[in-house]
């Protein structure tokens, strides 16, 4: 039996690890599944220095909640901070499936321990009496020496295989700047600069697309991991919205009815009349006149 | 409270973890709930290690850890090729080999 110190300890510990890795579980961005699991790993370093891991509660902290989750967040912004888990299913009925399967394993789990004989705790006093890292390192050295060694290898392997895998060889030389001015030229697809992303007077910000003469966004002014991530920003509407609340509100105020001008059609403006010709305009000018007369 | 707790907590997690696994679709929290089984695993282990007086368990436990980094090196690898290629982490969308 553990002192009652342990048991208090314990059980704030136990609440949470398991609502971290419940949150983990039920969380639908990546990033916050990350730092749910983060408070696990916390809460479980705490538990192996209470029983007496010294070395394993800190190499906890400094590895896993240190390093580990670092690398998993870095990948998380790497692949999109906003990217969230569909909901849909793609196998029917999986998931029900999925939440039994991991009930039923849970029971078997849990009998299985409770059904273990397991007689008196001795606790670490004995195999920790010259200290943990001491008996730790009198271990590795000596009995499991081979194991250590042949960690070693895989640590260098797991190296070598991430820088492998994300490597990227270049096959020819990247083409300089004259020859993809050149390219362009032949190809005669977009031969300008491309247009610069924001709406000058109010917003310059990358995401937001800048405006066409005839006031609908310019997509290519926004670059390509931004539209691809579905992150662009679109404002050309918003001045004529506030405006529009502007005179609903100012109306409700002065208690005439709302003249709230009806939404922007969506459909390309109609052409532009042409000119009309200089002959009928003077016309108009000395008719006009004649009628002043 | 009877140190046999630690070992309740460990299966509980590990169950979540595994369940994890079957649930969700993005490869990167697929990763993390293969951590959290690991780290259920390695309570187990130090607890052991406390219920018999020696601390082979604890060595277990540390040769895990070394095992779960180069595996997450590596893994976090090949998602952010995949992500490369397919421009998804989701594990539904690499179906390549479907017939």
């Amino acid at each position: 039996m553990t002192s009652t110190g342990e048991a208090v300890q314990f059980w704030v510990l136990a609440v949470i690890a398991v609502g971290g890795a419940l949150g983990m579980l039920l969380m639908r961005k990546a990033v916050h599944s990350a730092l749910c699991l983060a408070a696990t790993m916390i809460a479980l370093a705490i538990c192996y220095l209470a029983q007496g891991a010294v070395f394993l509660g800190v190499v906890q902290i400094v590895v896993y909640t240190g390093a580990i989750m670092m690398l998993f967040l870095f990948v998380v912004m790497l692949v999109g901070v906003t990217s969230e888990d569909s909901l849909k299913e793609q196998l029917k009925g999986q998931r029900v499936a999925a939440v039994l399967c991991g009930l039923g394993f849970g029971v078997l789990l849990i009998a299985g321990i409770a059904h273990a004989k397991l007689g008196h705790f001795p606790g670490l006093a004995e195999a920790n009496a010259e200290g943990n890292v001491q008996g730790l390192a009198r271990l590795i050295f000596t009995k499991y020496v081979w194991a250590f060694e042949v960690t070693g290898a895989l640590l260098i392997t797991a190296a070598v295989g991430a820088m492998v895998l994300t490597h990227r060889e270049h096959v020819t030389a990247p083409s300089t700047q004259r020859e993809l001015a050149a390219q362009r030229i032949r190809e005669n697809k977009q031969v300008p600069p491309l247009p610069a992303p924001g709406v000058y007077a109010r917003h310059n910000a990358v995401d937001i697309a800048g405006l066409l003469p005839d006031g609908t966004i310019a997509e290519d002014s926004v670059m390509n991991t931004l539209r691809e991530r579905g992150q662009m920003r679109d404002v050309s509407q918003d001045m004529l919205r506030r405006m529009a609340e502007l005179e609903n509100s100012t109306a409700e105020w002065l208690g005439r009815p709302s003249s709230e001008r009806p939404a922007l059609p969506s459909q390309p403006r109609p052409e532009l009349e042409p000119v009309p010709n200089h002959q009928k305009t003077t016309d108009d000018a000395a008719k006009r006149q004649e009628e002043g007369e | 409270m009877n140190p046999v707790n630690y070992l309740y907590l460990a299966a509980l997690l590990f169950t979540i973890g595994a369940s994890g696994v079957l649930i969700r679709r993005n490869a990167i929290v697929l990763f993390m709930c293969v951590e959290l089984m690991l780290n259920a695993s390695n309570l187990a282990l130090v607890t052991f290690s406390r219920l018999h007086d020696n601390l082979d368990g604890q060595i277990l436990a540390f040769f895990t850890m070394v095992v779960a980094a180069a595996e997450v090196v590596v893994g976090l690898a090949i998602i952010v090729s995949i992500f490369r290629t397919r421009h998804s982490a989701s594990v539904d969308d690499s179906n390549l080999m479907k017939l």
